[in-house]
């Protein structure tokens, strides 16, 4: 098997794209070719994934061994094609490949106007890429072009497939996430320049790098800190937007309110994993003493986006704009975790991450099937799913309840230990501080049983509104069963055995902690 | 001492001159119907000249002639490599578009050639007078070319136009070099080189001669202020013909500076610095600018190609500052080949579209994406490249100029740097404008369109070029590789 330890993360990143290439090259009349092209290329790949998670050292999560691969790749510049794996990255790995699996499948028949399967194939392939790519990166400029990958497939996803407001939607959506691109390449490219590396470590017994785990292990430790605040500054902007944390969220709701189902589907469950894996992967080990230093305004702005987004959404009247908003305080949730620096913080984050690509991936599957067929996500339009489409309704009701943290269930593993882990965040950090946010943010999950309770009700209850009598409201598709029952099993399954997840991130997690504790200790 | 001729370093401009000559004669005995034959024989003889660039290149060896006026060494090979390469992508462009256009064969491969071949003399010359006659010899043709449309009013002032301009800079430029003849008492480029380290900083007369000397290049690069006549020029022209001046002519024109400002200027950096720090930060700030009000798609691509002038400018006028020297060098090559794939790119998906719609608006792209899908992706794919997005070619064009950047790190460095970000983000919305046309607007109503097969020779044009931006983009260490051979050559 020593073959596929050696390629298994290329192969990870890089089938997707060939399936692209003959997704492309198939006539246009032979539109079920295209989708089994497709599916076939997602399948592979999530086997691939399986394969990694096989054989994937449980023991030592922390270390990235195994599957490792750094060869060279812009010599000049001193890059190279570095990828690996830990404990932290291979969750989120085996997330994108399940969620653009489940999205290609739920596409079946469900090709939003103007259909053109093809490029909608096409572009859901090269998503894969990028995303599985930035969570495989461990060198800083492959990292980026993984990144910046996925801008273009999900800029012509909203802006071709999406709703009425798609042109708007989709060019603030790659404004803002290219600003926030350019000021972290700016980053890493000061961090290549500024850190000293000892010649020994690097391949090219070059002092600079642009190697995470190299630059890590330097910790940042002969940069003044005025200079680590504004480099980590730079890197923040990028992750944050990406995230998004409040007030840089404006993009999200448009994006997600005009994105076709699988758009928002993908958007919420993968793209916004990014921001958050940037921080956990790049800004905080590289820059430790400037992320305590920022640590409790990340906390700020992680509670303010909780509370925030909790009260935007009782406000909403579109049921796909109440969940992008309910996104908002649900990673908000996440960054509070990151925020402590603590080994229990991040394992909730990344906890919290997984859990909410599954469930508000869910949401967002279930709002597209209610537009489709009520052609309308007004929540005053709509009423009595349950006795409409029962089963429907009734998954519904079951991702709002995991939605809102019910114990038993996934979203109560990122939301709970993220709240007690900000009691007594990381030494050095005000614990008068993160102990309000904790409050604040206890009172963010009440407002949030509030506000998806309110959703269920409006959707799910009472009785269907009279423009619908007569109208035969399909229940669940077949299509749809296959897409969602891989989530909704991993819901159950993750709430009733969290430590599935845990064993694999806490290791990773300690790990990291450790080496920043290391630089902040002395 | 006889001059002693090197016949393997020479052998790529005795085949082009050959070439030349037997498309020219060759046109005389084609019947009317059979002259499409020329474009064969030219495309032929381009490919045959690429055969010894490719073993001097494997050679390796830097060899000198004339007491080193002219050299072959890495930075040569490769760029007379991309030379031909452009001039044979410019000849797939050509094909169709003259021979439907009913205007003269032969006379229009024969001056592209010339003005090729001059293209391949630039590389080598190491000396005032060969860089010079290469300069002629690159611009004179295109002057011709430029009022290839006889019968069209914009063709006949693109010619005008241009004419005056290349003679006006040609004088100034000669009058520059003339002073420096006369200050360092030779026209080789190592010997001024030398005067310059041991005294010109000091002569004011020598900083005088060098200002006029980069001015007449900065009107054959067309940098701002010297750029006036350039959008002119490429609307007019036939839309090959401004591809090849706005590639190729430009890059000429570009390795005469960067020849003449390393082998020779370059220890006089207070005479040229200033002035090409100026010229960048103006190129890029006006280019972008007016590129982001134009409403047609030539003029628009003309005002970019500008501004990306500019870009190409960065390193070179912070190379003397820190340890840029190199890797200023690298980048000037780096972004010279990656900005000829894309700008071909670029111009050759506008013929494909101009061929269906007969409109070179931007407006006339609109719905591109729903009535030709495969030309709109690779338009975005061309346009995305010149903004600088990964994983397409220019994103590493624009990363090893901001390399060289940080690598001077002079606060003027640092300035130039940002004022380059800046423009990078205001360049990059009229791009991402024509690529909303085509894919977020519906075709206008009461378009018309024609003909909707692409001839084979501009699909492989498109496909080239396309390739090129699609590899380096994910792999951008073949061209790194290339730019670091030639810095060091």
């Amino acid at each position: 098997m020593n073959w596929f330890d050696e390629s298994a993360l290329t192969l990870a990143v890089f089938t997707p794209i060939v399936g692209m290439a003959i997704v492309l090259l198939i006539p246009k009349a032979h539109e079920q070719a295209m989708k089994v092209v497709a599916l076939l290329t997602s399948l592979v790949t999530l086997g691939v994934g399986v394969g990694i998670l096989s054989r994937f050292d449980f023991d030592h999560s922390a270390r990235i061994g195994r599957f490792e691969i750094d060869t060279s790749w812009i010599d000049m510049i001193h890059s190279r094609y570095h990828m690996g794996i830990d404990g932290i990255s291979l969750p989120l790995l085996l997330l994108s490949m399940l969620i653009t699996t489940s999205c290609i499948i739920y596409s079946w028949n469900h090709f939003p106007a103007p259909h053109n399967p093809k490029g909608f194939l096409a572009l859901m392939l090269l998503l894969e890429v990028g995303m599985n790519g930035t969570f495989c990166a461990l060198d800083l400029i492959l990292f980026f072009v993984f990144f910046e990958l996925v801008l273009l497939p999900m800029f012509f996803m909203i802006g071709v497939w999406g709703g009425p407001r798609r042109e708007y939607a989709s060019i603030k959506f790659f404004l803002f996430t290219l600003f926030g691109s350019a000021l972290m390449l700016l980053s890493f490219i000061a961090l290549f320049f500024l850190v000293d590396v000892p010649r020994s470590v690097t391949v090219d017994h070059f002092n600079h790098t642009f190697d995470m785990v190299l630059l890590a292990k330097a910790g940042g430790r002969e940069l003044v800190s005025s200079t680590q605040l504004l480099i980590f500054a730079g890197m923040f902007l990028g992750f944050a937007i990406k995230v998004p944390m409040f007030p840089f969220h404006t993009w999200l709701p448009d994006a997600h309110t005009e994105a076709p189902t699988v758009g928002s589907v993908l958007l919420a469950a993968i793209l916004l994993k990014l921001g958050a894996y940037g921080f956990i992967r790049i800004a905080l080990p590289i820059l430790p003493e400037a992320a305590r230093d920022w640590a409790p305004w990340i906390g700020l702005l992680a509670v303010i986006g909780i509370i925030y987004g909790a009260l935007a959404c009782l406000a909403q009247r579109d049921m796909k704009r109440l969940i992008a908003f309910s996104s908002v305080a649900h990673m908000g949730f996440v960054m509070l975790g990151i925020a402590t620096l603590t080994t229990f913080g991040i394992n909730a984050a990344v906890f919290g991450m997984v859990a909410h690509g599954l469930i508000t991936g869910m949401l967002f599957f279930i709002a597209g099937s209610v537009q489709e067929r009520f052609e309308t996500r007004e929540l005053s339009r709509l009423g009595g799913l349950l006795t409409q489409a029962p089963k429907l309704g009734w998954i519904l009701g079951f991702c709002a309840m995991a939605s809102l943290g019910l114990p038993g269930l996934a979203g109560f593993w990122g939301e709970f230990p993220a709240i007690l882990s900000a009691y007594s965040p990381a030494a050095g950090i005000s614990e008068v501080t993160f102990r309000v946010y904790m409050t604040v943010a206890a009172i963010g999950t009440v407002l949030a049983s509030g506000y998806l309770l309110w959703m269920l009700q409006r959707v799910a209850f009472g009785t269907p509104k009279a423009e619908w009598e007569g109208t035969h409201i399909h229940d669940v598709h077949v299509s749809e069963w296959i897409a969602w029952t891989p989530l909704l099993l991993l819901i159950v399954v993750l709430g009733v055995f969290p430590n599935l997840l845990f064993r694999m991130t806490n290791p990773a997690v300690t790990h990291l902690v450790g080496g920043m504790s290391r630089v902040l200790g002395g | 001492m006889s001059p002693r001729f090197d016949y393997h370093a020479l052998a790529p401009e005795i085949i082009l001159s050959a070439t030349i000559v037997v498309v020219l004669i060759a046109d005389f005995f084609f019947k009317e119907r059979s002259r499409w034959q020329t474009s064969r024989i030219a495309s032929i003889g381009v490919l045959a000249a690429l055969v010894p660039v490719i073993t001097l290149a494997v050679d390796g060896t830097t060899r000198s002639m004339f007491d080193g006026a002219y050299v072959v060494d890495n930075y040569a090979i490769a760029l007379k490599g991309f030379f031909l390469l452009v001039a044979y992508v410019t000849l797939l462009l050509s094909v169709d578009y003259i021979s439907e256009g009913d205007y003269y064969q032969g006379e229009y491969y024969f001056l592209m050639l010339t003005s090729v071949l001059g293209m391949l003399f630039m590389t080598s010359a190491r000396d005032l007078i060969s860089i010079f006659v290469a300069l002629e010899t690159i611009s004179i043709p295109t002057f011709v070319l430029a009022g290839w449309r006889k019968h069209d009013p914009k063709s006949n002032e693109a010619a005008i136009k241009y004419y005056l301009i290349g003679v006006l800079s040609s004088a100034v430029m000669l009058y520059g070099m003339s002073f420096i003849f006369g200050l360092s008492g030779s026209t080789l480029l190592s010997d001024i080189s030398r005067y310059a380290f041991r005294q010109g900083a000091d002569i004011p007369l020598f900083l005088v001669a060098i200002f006029l000397t980069l001015v007449g290049f900065a009107f054959k690069v067309s940098a701002v202020p010297f750029h006036f006549w350039a959008p002119d020029t490429y609307e007019g022209s036939p839309t090959p013909v401004t591809a090849f001046l706005s590639v190729a002519s430009k890059a000429g024109g570009f390795v005469a500076l960067l020849t003449i400002v390393y082998f020779g200027f370059f220890f006089a950096p207070e005479g040229w610095q200033p002035i090409l720090w100026a010229l960048a930060a103006a190129s890029m700030t006006i280019g972008n600018l007016t590129a982001l009000r134009q409403t047609n798609i030539v003029r628009m691509l003309a005002y970019s190609s500008i501004a990306q002038g500019g870009f190409i400018l960065v390193p070179l006028a912070v190379a003397a500052d820190g340890t840029a020297a190199r890797s200023s060098f690298e980048a000037v090559v780096i972004y010279l080949l990656i900005y000829g794939a894309m700008n071909l790119g670029a111009f050759a998906v506008v013929i494909a579209v101009a061929r269906r719609t007969r409109s070179g608006e931007i407006d006339s792209y609109s719905g591109l994406g729903q009535t030709a899908p495969a030309l709109a992706t690779l338009m975005s794919v061309f346009l995305f490249s010149l903004a600088g997005l990964p994983p397409l070619a220019g994103w590493f064009a624009k990363f090893v100029m901001f390399r060289a950047v940080f690598d001077a790190g002079t606060p003027a460095a640092v300035t130039l740097g940002v004022i380059a970000a800046v423009n990078s983000v205001i360049a990059f919305f009229y791009y991402a404008a024509v690529v909303r046309r085509m894919w977020l607007h519906d075709v206008p109503e009461g378009a018309v369109m024609a003909e909707p097969t692409l001839p084979p020779a501009l699909s492989m044009a498109i496909g080239l070029t396309a390739a090129v931006v699609l590899v380096i983009g994910i792999y951008p260490q073949l061209f790194a590789r290339i730019g670091e051979l030639a810095a060091r050559g």
